[in-house]
């Protein structure tokens, strides 16, 4: 993955810059010591590191506005980050650019639970939003792995999902308002407690555009009654193909769990040794939980395991308690932890329709005997949101690369059979040179056009999402005067 | 003009001379008149994909609503968000189009819970004022490669570029509803029960308050659950023995036919007078009313989405539209006219003039798309200069 070289012309201007930062912000909201500077070097995909000119944590839209419009006169490119949660290298700066932090900006503004809304600074953890209200049974529903780091400014950026958005949608569907700084300083407000937008939907376009747009500072979003009660299933399956018949069987019955994860064979015996989890050797496991009321959860139970039966599990385990229920799912959450342990690896986030499960996890098969990289698969497949992990030795020459180009297949094949590369996790630099082969020369400039619409200069976030060579003119244009 | 294929339609809107008027199935000709062209989506039909199991649907813009609903409901599925038929309400006569839903964003009673006709969109392909035609989003549940044009589209009322395509998220029908109803709240009284309702577990899919005279003389609020049989009864007795203590419960066509009332807005259709939509927060939708009241010149109103939707009818004066838009201002929201005489339509913008760096943002998205402002010019926005009205 490459980055753009640095311009001599914006750090030369560092005294300068620093200078005008002073001048408006306190001084324990900049941060240019290079020991200091290394935190912020990059963010959860830790194999790409460079350190920004400068770091600000601003406490309030305020101080956001002052920076940025410092910034955008000087026409040093500004990195949002909000808690460096991001596999994509969302947050990943360059040496020519400041990391604009967002986790000072932590309160909880407002909870209004007849309207069933909670406005927060932008720098809340998601976690911590579901912790704000849960005193009076709600919560907010988008559950990125990540949740008790994250910050909401970054799942808007990312447009973040999580293992319960089969039913509750991504953080799009669940974002009411947002107030945000544009590049140039100047402050917005975008939607708000009520629904839908009055023109065009703005705030829809800004969720999900990985910092390129603006600064999100405040958001106002929907939180749910909790509800009365969860209760998961294990089914093993002695083929992928099996399982994947089975999810399709259950959404066609018209039962929406709340959650469908799969593991694959490889990822079972890996997150059984590391977690004690006590799964059944097979190919293919389903945890499939379901939401409500004891009797309702029975009910739906029902046609679940009829139809789990149907298929011939080797195994299928309903939980009777929450020790249970919290056994079921320990091996699945530490996944990540488990595959960590038996070496590096890459995390892919690609989607593909429900049905091309089974050939899609045969060819990745293949292609893993081919280049000798082992994977584990552990996915939401109620929605076809996949995460091969693919193992590595980060401290053998050539094989990051050797990973990366096994990991573009796999997300080229994704799109080959109608899905996508990224599901959950964002473009960042991670999916960004292949973005031509999921979108036409077409498609990319309108989004580049969207982009100059709103940061003309191309300060924002600017070696993201798009392939640098397609982006060079824009971020490299007249537009773009230093200092 | 009649595109009958993706690349008919490029070719339409790059050969365009002047301003277009962009037509799905004619069903909400509410906007003002306009000299120019009008294209047609209904060439542009047909049922590309549909996998219940993947929950998805890939159709021509153009293809009628009623042939995608009757195609879900063989399989036991629907469009979730439960698009209004708006014939009834606007006087017209069409066939109302996906496409039309879509660029309109219409959503029903269910999208306070299940949420808008945006949020079940997955993928669009769109030709823009220029002739090119662009591609983004799919038809896979998750995705957030590159930007959500797909939620720009939705709701950008054609003027962005007219719709092609379209990939939607489809949901099973439950096998029960049941609504429980109770009459003669005041609206207050009415909304807050509808608030306590969605705060519960219960699922609640429906929150509707109809005032006194649209459905009898008493005022009437609705509360609907669905899902599997059991789970409506226990929902039911819990609701009844709850916030909904005092109502009764009414199930199959009984209670389909009242949301399908709210849906299209259908009490309303034969009053006189300008018909807005307004959105609020839910609690404000009794304190909007009330202060219109004072200022008199309101009819009755449909109180949807637990009251953060009104339907409601004013007298078609200009003074009444600005007192209307300056109290939704104030609590946070916006107002659109959605029927009126072509003269009082020729007075008062269809949208909320929007906050001026908003707008700004607006403009320059359409000048990006529609560069020469060809598509339904004047509809969103001020007419754009050098364009006849």
């Amino acid at each position: 993955m490459q980055m753009p070289q640095p311009d001599p012309r914006v750090l030369a201007l560092k005294p300068r810059l620093l200078t005008e930062l002073r001048a408006v912000l306190p001084e324990d909201a900049i941060i240019e010591a290079p020991a200091e500077l290394l935190a912020y070097e990059c963010d959860a995909l830790s194999a790409y590191r460079c350190p920004p000119l400068a770091v600000v944590l601003p406490r309030s839209t305020e101080e956001v506005a002052a920076a940025l419009k410092i910034c955008h006169a000087l026409g040093v490119p500004v990195v949002p980050r909000g808690a460096g949660t991001s596999l994509a290298g969302g947050a990943l700066p360059t040496a020519d650019s400041v990391v604009l932090g967002l986790m000072r900006m932590t309160a909880v503004l407002e909870t209004d639970y007849a309207n069933r809304l909670i406005r927060v600074e932008a720098g809340r953890t998601n976690l911590s939003v579901s912790g704000a209200v849960e005193a009076e049974g709600f919560f907010y529903a988008p559950d990125p792995s990540s949740q008790l780091a994250c910050a909401i400014a970054g799942n808007i950026a990312m447009n973040s999902g999580g293992a319960h958005c089969l039913k509750y949608g991504v953080t799009t569907n669940n974002l009411l308002g947002v107030k945000m700084v544009l590049m140039d300083g100047e402050i917005i407000e975008l939607g708000g407690a009520h629904l839908d937008a009055g023109g065009l939907d703005l705030m829809g376009l800004v969720c999900g555009s990985e910092g390129q747009l603006g600064v999100v500072t405040e958001a106002t979003l929907r939180i749910l009654p909790k509800p009365e009660g969860a209760r998961p299933v294990l089914v093993g399956y002695a083929s992928s193909e099996i399982a994947g018949a089975c999810v399709s069987d259950i959404i066609e019955a018209g039962v929406v769990p709340v959650a469908i994860e799969f593991m694959d064979g490889p990822c079972i015996r890996a997150c059984d040794d590391f977690s004690g989890a006590g799964y059944p050797d097979c190919e293919a496991l389903l945890i499939i939980e379901v939401e409500g009321s004891d009797a309702e959860i029975e009910e739906q139970l029902a046609v679940i395991l009829e139809i789990a039966r149907r298929h011939d599990p080797v195994e299928l385990r309903e939980s009777t308690s929450p020790e249970e229920s919290a056994r079921i799912w320990l091996g699945r959450k530490s996944a990540f932890g488990a595959m960590g342990q038996i070496n590096d690896y890459m995390c892919l986030d690609g989607t593909i329709p429900v049905n091309a499960l089974p050939l899609v996890l045969r060819r990745i098969g293949e292609m893993s005997r081919a280049c000798g990289l082992d994977v584990g698969n552990v996915f939401h497949a109620g929605d076809g949101n996949m995460h091969p992990l693919i193992l590595y030795n980060a401290n053998t020459p050539g094989e990051l690369e050797k990973c990366e180009a096994f990991g573009a297949e796999i997300l080229k094949l994704c799109v080959e059979v109608g899905g996508c590369l990224t599901g959950e996790h964002g473009v960042g630099i991670e999916k960004r040179d292949l973005m031509e082969v999921q979108y036409a020369p077409a498609d990319l400039e309108a989004q580049m056009a969207v982009k100059d619409v709103f940061d003309p200069k191309w300060l924002l976030n600017p070696a993201k999402v798009f392939p640098l060579a397609v982006s060079a003119p824009r971020r490299e244009g007249d537009l773009r005067d230093v200092g | 003009m009649r595109p009958e294929s993706e690349s008919q339609l490029v070719e339409a809107l790059r050969d365009a001379g002047g301003p277009v008027e962009v037509r799905g199935g004619s069903t909400r000709l509410a906007w003002r008149p306009m000299a120019g062209d009008v294209l047609e989506t209904g060439g542009l039909s047909g049922v590309r994909l549909y996998e219940p199991g993947a929950q998805t649907l890939v159709a021509g813009a153009g293809t009628p609503l009623a042939e995608i609903e009757a195609l879900l409901a063989e399989k036991g599925q629907r469009l979730a968000f439960e698009p209004m038929e708006a014939q009834a309400l606007m006087g017209t006569s069409g066939t109302a189009t996906l496409g039309g839903v879509i660029a309109a964003n219409i959503s029903g009673p269910r999208r306070v819970q299940a949420g808008a006709a945006r949020d079940f969109l997955l993928g669009v392909r769109f030709v823009d004022g220029a002739g090119t035609l662009v591609s983004n989003g799919g038809r896979v549940m998750k995705n957030v490669t590159g930007y959500d044009l797909v939620k720009m589209m939705a709701g950008s009322w054609g003027t962005l570029g007219v719709l092609s395509e379209v990939s939607l998220k489809v949901l099973a029908t439950p096998p029960v509803e049941c609504t429980l109803m109770l009459r003669g709240l005041d609206v207050a009284a009415g909304v807050a029960r509808l608030c306590a309702a969605m705060g519960t577990p219960y699922d609640v899919t429906g929150t509707a308050h109809l005032e006194a005279g649209l459905a009898g003389a008493e005022s009437l609020t609705l509360v609907r659950i669905e899902g599997l049989p059991g789970s409506v009864a226990h929902r039911r007795h819990a609701l009844l023995a709850g916030v909904c203590s005092g109502f009764e419960s009414v199930e199959g066509e009984e209670s389909a036919a009242l949301w399908r009332a709210v849906r299209d807005v259908t009490p309303l259709a034969d009053l006189a007078g300008a018909v807005w939509q307004v959105s609020v927060k839910p609690t404000d939708g009794p304190r909007l009313l009330a202060a219109l009241e004072t200022a008199g010149g309101r009819g009755p109103a449909i109180c949807d989405w637990s009251g953060g939707r009104l339907w409601l009818v004013l007298e078609e004066s200009a003074a009444a539209a600005a007192r209307l838009r300056a109290e939704v201002a104030a609590l946070g929201g916006h107002a659109t006219l959605m029927r009126a005489s072509e003269a009082h339509r020729a007075e008062v913008p269809m949208f909320k003039p929007q906050a001026p760096g908003v707008a700004r943002l607006a403009e320059r998205l359409r000048a990006t798309f529609d560069p020469r402002g060809i598509l339904n010019p004047g509809l969103m926005a001020a007419m754009p200069v050098g364009v006849p009205a």
